[in-house]
């Protein structure tokens, strides 16, 4: 069977909309390979609603494997069991931390191509071939697959939930799974935990993100806020900073944070990074401040400022509380 | 305990990266370097090692590259590895990720570490899929994206952020661990370091050497097959401003948020 076997990432009771795009696009692949989209939930309590809800993307059928929450390598086990046992084609994930870990052990595991950071998928002469863009994006690769299966693991956003079918008749299989001895020596102690205030960012016309190239933690205080008040908007930041403990966990963009599409974002001393870019790059309009000349920000930002944001934010914040009259 | 350190040679950032177009990979000529997010790699083994929670008997560092690829190498010596491995042979020319994965962990079996530590992406390659192949391989557990790594008895700690905060998560050794490039600020080689970097240790050995069977590596034992290399879709340039003087700079920012009705 030429099939498409994908995975759903959920916490709680919501299936994340990463995997949900994934299971869209496998969806809308299958039918033109010949063949059918097919999903796995793995958790220790996970309900038939859910799994349920998931035919609604397009799955024809859900396996559903109890085995820990939120680790790569049980999933590993179960995506590798069912995909010799049932012959599918390819597996495809959406963007996320997790996609790239389990896509990387099946890649060991059954000695399968895989393909990262994937913006689109195309189907030719029934086979699938994956588009990546690479080195920063300068260049763009269509990348096919030698045998079976071909594992896609695709960028975040990268494919579109499409949550319209009839999910009704969608079956769902419980598989009983026995876990390779060391996907059981990693340990969940605390999932999902929120550092630093939870702050609003994604209802915010005007965001002021600050990266590394702020130099330290008051950067944000005395850089970022007043701007981003002058601005009348809110203040983001990237991965890296977060990171450092500089800024609150929920305030940030990207891969692992929250995809936002502001009228205006204003990026300073950040280096536009893919995992940046993807969650910020709906903006409107893209304002970087960034002292390095060559900054990939620059590629994708509609004004670049080179210059050092010290110097130029405290002045730009001035000028535009003058123009707006705050 | 023993930790392997999986480094890799990379272009030099600063020079332009590009694409061979008749091969279809990465054209590897030019300024290399070792790949900076392998330096947290390193100084996450020296925090181990320095630590004094364990008792850390060596750090290895472990490359697979061409002939070159030593210079990465000694880097990695001068800021902490007490000897390193070479895997080089032509026949690992245009290997993928399941082909690198699958060589590199043949030569980390032989090394039977206790601990595997290996940066978050690969400045040219950015594949950031390497751990997890290489864990599977050596059939060790193994998580990526860690930015705090505490040393306990017989496992490790860690802490990372996945997509819905962060997570902590308790992991047995032997492990395969890649750092985030938040765990640490890696050290600056001293100049003794540097001198001595070439002294130390290093066994260079071909795919026979680490048991990796010829097919299942390079080119033809690779599982991807590149099909074509295009440009980006074309996209407006956005305007730049040089900041000369500031007063300047920022009027013409205030302008152009204007234009914009970005001030109303
Ligand atoms: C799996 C994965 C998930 C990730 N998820 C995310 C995510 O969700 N969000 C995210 O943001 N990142 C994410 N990252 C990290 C990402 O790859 C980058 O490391 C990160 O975005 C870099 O943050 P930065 O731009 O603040 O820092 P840097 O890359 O260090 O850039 C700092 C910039 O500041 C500039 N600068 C320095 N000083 C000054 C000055 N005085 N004036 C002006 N400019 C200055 C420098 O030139 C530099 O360009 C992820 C990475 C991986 C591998
Ligand atoms: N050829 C190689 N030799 C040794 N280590 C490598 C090699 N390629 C990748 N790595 C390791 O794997 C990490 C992730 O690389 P990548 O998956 O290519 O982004 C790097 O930071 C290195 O630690």
């Amino acid at each position: 069977m030429s099939g498409i076997l994908t995975y759903a990432l959920h916490y709680g009771s919501e299936i994340n909309k990463n995997s949900t795009g994934a299971i869209s696009e496998a969806a809308r692949l299958a039918t033109e390979i010949g063949g059918e989209a097919h999903a796995v939930v793995v958790g220790e309590d996970v309900s038939d609603e859910l799994c349920q809800s998931i035919g609604a993307y397009g799955a024809s059928k859900v396996y559903r494997a109890r085995a820990p929450e939120g680790l790569a390598q049980p999933v590993v086990d179960v995506m590798a069991k069912l995909i010799s046992d049932r012959g599918y084609s390819y597996a495809l994930f959406g963007g996320g931390l997790l996609g790239f870990e389990i896509g990387a052990g099946l890649t060991a595991r059954l000695s399968a191509g895989v393909t990262m950071e994937v913006t689109d998928v195309k189907a030719v002469d029934g086979k699938l071939v994956a588009v990546r863009p690479i080195l920063q994006d300068s260049s763009v690769v269509d990348s096919g697959y030698v045998g079976e299966p071909g594992i896609i693991i695709g960028r975040l956003n990268a494919f579109e939930a499409d949550g319209s079918q009839d999910g009704g008749s969608t079956e769902v299989e419980d598989v009983e799974v026995e876990l390779s001895e060391w996907s059981t020596k990693a340990t969940m102690v605390a999932r999902g935990e929120q550092r630093g205030a939870d702050v609003n960012i994604e209802d915010a016309d005007v965001l002021v993100a600050g990266g590394r190239g702020l130099g330290r933690a008051d950067g944000f205080a005395e850089l970022c806020e007043p701007l981003a008040e002058a601005l009348g908007g809110a203040v983001a930041a990237t991965r890296a900073v977060v990171d450092a403990g500089w800024y609150s966990y929920s305030a940030q963009i990207g891969q692992t944070g929250k995809t936002v599409a502001p009228k205006l974002y204003l990026a300073a001393g950040i280096s536009g990074a893919i995992q940046h870019k993807v969650g910020m790059q709906g903006a409107e309009n893209i304002v970087a401040i960034n002292k390095d000349p060559n900054a990939p920000i620059f590629e994708f930002s509609d004004l670049g400022v080179v210059g050092d944001l010290n110097k130029i934010m405290p002045k730009l914040t001035e000028a535009v509380r003058a123009r707006r009259g705050g | 305990m023993k930790i392997c350190v999986l480094v890799k040679q990379v272009p030099d950032a600063a020079v332009e990266k590009r694409v061979n177009e008749s091969t279809g990979r990465l054209d590897r000529s030019g300024e290399k370097n070792l790949n900076p997010f392998d330096t947290h790699a390193i100084e996450a083994a020296m925090q181990v090692k320095e630590g004094g929670k364990a008792d850390v008997e060596e750090i290895v560092a472990v490359t697979m590259g061409p002939d070159n690829a030593q210079r990465a190498l000694h880097k990695a010596v001068s800021l902490g590895a007490d000897r390193s491995i070479q895997l080089t042979d032509d026949a690992l020319a245009g290997s993928d990720v399941c082909a690198t994965g699958y060589a590199l962990a043949k030569v980390l079996e032989a090394e039977a570490p206790d601990l595997v530590l290996l940066g978050q992406q690969s400045d040219d390659g950015e594949c950031y899929t390497i751990g997890a192949v290489v864990a599977d391989h050596l059939k060790m557990p193994s998580l990526t994206q860690v930015i705090k790594m505490d040393v306990g008895d017989g496992s490790l700690r860690c802490e990372r952020q996945a997509e819905y905060g962060y997570d902590t998560v308790d992991i047995a050794l032997p492990a395969v661990i890649s750092v985030g490039d938040a765990i640490n600020e890696p050290r600056y080689p001293s100049l003794k370091a540097i001198m001595g970097a070439k002294k130390k240790q290093l066994d260079r050995k071909a795919i026979a050497d680490a048991g990796i069977e010829p097919d299942r590596v390079g080119a033809e034992g690779s599982r991807t097959s590149v099909e074509a290399i295009n440009p980006p879709p074309p996209k407006q340039a956005g305007e730049i401003i040089e900041d000369e003087d500031t007063n300047e700079t920022v009027e013409k920012i205030v302008a152009w948020l204007d234009e914009r009705k970005l001030l109303a």
